[in-house]
């Protein structure tokens, strides 16, 4: 009787055992997984590569045969046809072919009529598709004539992001404020949700805002130092640095050790040359947005604006789309090189020369102190006259301060920061109900100049 | 004959339930009068349950313990917009999150850490008290207070990372979000924003602390079990009363490894390397960020991190190279 009942006992424990490890299992991928070791022996320098992903990977990013070469001389685009603002030294047959390589990356159903609305002349403007498109050759001429730093002569075309579609696949919108955010109980503080562009961890969803958009944050949080100088950067500023390192990964399809030695994140000496060129995508990434995307927020219809009203952005995946280098690294632009040089008249600066949208001024203060200064008199002038013209703008006033110090004292100064520009716009004229002091997620800044500031935006 | 290679109890002896010990005065009563025998209980520990003791602290315990619980719920359920389907679903994913670094030690307002800040007071109270009351029922019973210190070991852990390191550091935001995976990120987030845990000589201490915790809980557990078949888990008595049991489990160590531990002082290792893990551990988490602020390159300072043989070309950070691009 008893050996029966152990027999039974033991049956059951096997099988609730398998159970549970079955379950655990589910979650993970199959072996095997290849593995390639990229460091120095034994400190876990590999990349993990799955080949079951790997290989329908490749088949997304074939890039398509390129248009037959035509002539580059002859009668010049400009000449031949009216409001050529971009593209117009091109000869006719370049424009030509460019146009309907543009139709074919773009609008592979609709073709010309995505951008030139039927019935019309060609010169017409009357599409938004078309005012974006001119826009979007001035960027990806500035991205291969300016940000070679990342792009290299590889180079970029409308195909590394569009692949076909209207809107390039990943795109990244300002997420919306939590709907309990502001009611008794059950704010979110921006994470802790399986959010996807954090790989499913619970951390902050909506980083990029603070890294790839107007007033980027501080990436770095690490002290240069073995002890505490003065770095106040906290746990949280870590979590959107992982937040926005957890993008990248995602979206290059690599690991940490791709770009890091994870001895030390922060190191860059003995670590892998590609974090360089990372470096220099994050700039380009911000200031593709700040410089072409977001002043076209006006141009595009409702429909095609995020939840907060605002246009659809670039992160590293909107080009990588999980491969380490858009398309594997082939250069489609060695075939289109017209859009790898800086042309037409406007596209001239490759940068817009007004500010971004929305910002007003900044204010700039010496460490520890309050006090405005003349140039901060001036710029807080300048600010007033900019806000006056427009009756329906509010500006919103957020103080902030650099890492030296008592973060309590520091708190109160970015505070008192804040409260030094209100009175200076209200003695410049500004009513008080026009003025929107706002505190923002992160006070502490750098150690920079830069952060030592009050930034005057507009608002509604 | 027992069957002690099984992972179930295969024999329960029953007899007349112990009702424990006279109870002295100040003591309050003891919840129930007939203990409860149940069999299935018996497989994997004791099959009676009670007589229970709950007496004030317990109940201040347990109402403090309970107002963290739902406080804690009840964001989260919030969270989800009070979706108790969303609910389930996305439970590990869920937290309530210490107040923005923006707010210092100043008091947040409820739903902006507030309610955290009130989750941690009620917690720590509760497990506070919780101690307390393990403390007066070990001497109530006449026993030592061994349990109560080891459980005030992991108390001073908790208090370092959710009260202490905070107050030190001047913010709140510094403490740990109540969730399950939210206070792993914070753990990873931690160790990245320090330069490295791994190079922590306590936090190493503390793993090590852990690791030959179970280490040791298995080799003690496997023991008993190899010779009970000799009376060997009669430990207690054989701590003064030697019996064959303990001369062949002595003997094995011996052979195997050359030492052994006794009868007695296997417990006295077992119990200082279990409290010796949350006590290295949260001196670890203190001098983080107050005393050290890159673990990495104090190790570097004091040889402890290895250098490696270049593999990479050189690589400079670009913001020391560009002037004007941040």
């Amino acid at each position: 009787m008893m050996r029966s009942n152990s027999g039974f006992f033991r049956i059951v424990s096997l099988a609730t055992a398998a159970l549970a490890a079955g379950t655990l299992l589910t979650g993970c991928e199959r072996p095997p997984i290849d593995s390639v070791q990229h460091g120095f022996r034994g400190t876990g320098m590999v990349q993990v590569y799955n080949p079951r992903i790997l290989v329908p990977e490749t088949y997304k990013n074939v890039v398509p045969d390129p248009l037959p070469a035509v002539p580059s001389d002859g009668p010049k685009a400009k000449d031949a046809y009216k409001n050529v603002q971009v593209l117009g030294d091109l000869s006719v047959a370049e424009f030509t072919r460019l146009m309907v390589a543009i139709s074919q990356w773009v609008a592979p159903n609709e073709q010309c009529s995505y951008c030139h609305a039927p019935g019309e002349d060609f010169s017409s403007d009357s599409m938004y598709t078309k005012v974006v498109a001119r826009r979007m050759i001035q960027m990806t001429q500035a991205i291969n004539s300016r940000w070679t730093s990342h792009v290299a002569q590889t180079g970029v075309t409308c195909y590394t992001c569009h692949r076909g579609n209207h809107n390039p696949a990943e795109v990244w919108y300002r997420a919306p404020q939590h709907p309990q955010a502001t009611r008794g109980l059950g704010n979110d503080a921006g994470q802790n949700k399986a959010a996807a562009n954090v790989g499913l961890a619970s951390l902050p969803y909506d980083a990029l805002r603070e890294y790839l958009s107007t007033n980027p944050q501080e990436i770095r949080n690490n002290g240069a130092t073995a002890l505490p100088t003065g770095n106040r950067a906290s746990i949280k500023q870590a979590e959107f640095t992982y937040s926005l390192m957890m993008h990248m990964s995602d979206g290059l399809g690599v690991n940490c050790t791709y770009c890091h030695n994870t001895q030390n994140f922060a190191q860059w000496e003995g670590g892998p040359p590609q974090r360089v060129t990372a470096w220099h995508g994050i700039r380009m990434a911000r200031d593709i947005n700040v410089t072409y995307i977001e002043p076209l927020t006006p141009v595009f219809p409702a429909a095609r604006l995020g939840p907060t009203g605002d246009v659809a952005k670039v992160n590293c995946a909107t080009c990588h789309q999980g491969a380490y280098k858009p398309l594997y690294g082939v250069s489609m632009l060695r075939d289109y090189p017209q859009l790898g040089r800086v042309t037409g008249a406007t596209g001239a600066t490759g940068r817009a020369a007004a500010p971004p949208p929305g910002v007003l001024g900044r204010v700039l203060f010496d460490t520890g102190r309050s006090e405005l200064s003349a140039a901060a008199r001036a710029e807080i002038e300048k600010a007033a006259k900019a806000a006056m013209a427009d009756a329906s703008v509010k500006i919103a006033l957020s103080g902030f301060t650099d890492r030296t110090g008592n973060p309590q004292a520091n708190l109160e100064l970015a505070r008192n920061r804040a409260v030094a520009v209100r009175d200076a716009l209200t003695a410049a004229g500004v009513p008080v109900a026009r003025i929107d002091m706002r505190k923002p997620e992160f006070v502490i800044g750098g150690a920079d100049a830069n952060s030592r500031r009050v930034d005057l935006v507009a608002a509604r | 004959m027992a069957y002690y290679q099984n992972i179930f109890t295969q024999v329960q002896p029953t007899g007349p339930a112990s009702h424990g010990v006279p109870l002295g005065k100040g003591n309050s009563p003891r919840t129930g009068d007939e203990p409860l025998i149940i069999h299935l209980l018996g497989r994997i520990g004791h099959a009676q349950i009670g007589p229970i003791y709950l007496g004030g602290l317990g109940i201040a315990s347990l109402i403090c313990g309970l107002l963290a619980f739902w406080i804690i719920g009840f964001n989260m359920l919030a969270s989800v917009n009070w979706d108790p389907i969303q609910f389930v679903r996305q439970l590990f994913w869920l937290a309530l999150e210490p107040p923005s670094p923006s707010y210092g030690l100043s008091l947040p307002p409820l739903n902006d850490g507030g309610w955290w800040l009130m989750a941690g007071f009620f917690l720590t109270a509760s497990m506070l008290l919780w101690w307390v009351r393990m403390y007066t029922r070990a001497r109530a019973l006449g026993l030592g207070t061994h349990v109560a210190w080891a459980f005030a070991a992991a108390i001073w852990l908790y208090l370092v990372l959710g009260f202490i390191r905070p107050v030190l550091m001047g913010s709140w935001g510094e403490a740990v979000p109540f969730g399950i995976f939210p206070h792993l990120d914070w753990t990873a987030a931690f160790s990245l924003r320090y330069g490295n845990l791994f190079y922590n000589p306590f936090h190493a201490l503390s793993i090590a602390f852990l690791y030959g915790s179970a280490l040791l809980f298995a080799m003690h557990g496997a023991t008993i079990l190899a010779v009970t078949r000799f009376g060997g888990e009669r430990e207690i008595e054989q701590i003064v009363d030697r019996g064959t049991a303990s001369e062949r489990a002595a003997l094995f160590w011996r052979w195997t490894m050359g030492f052994n531990a006794t009868m007695e002082s296997i417990h006295r290792w077992a119990w200082w390397f279990a409290v010796l893990c949350p006590l290295t551990g949260g001196i670890g988490i203190l001098l983080t960020g107050t005393v050290v602020d890159n673990w990495y390159l104090w190790a570097v300072k004091h040889g402890v991190a290895p250098m490696y043989p270049a593999v990479f070309p050189a690589v400079v950070d670009p913001a020391t190279l560009i002037q004007g691009v941040k």
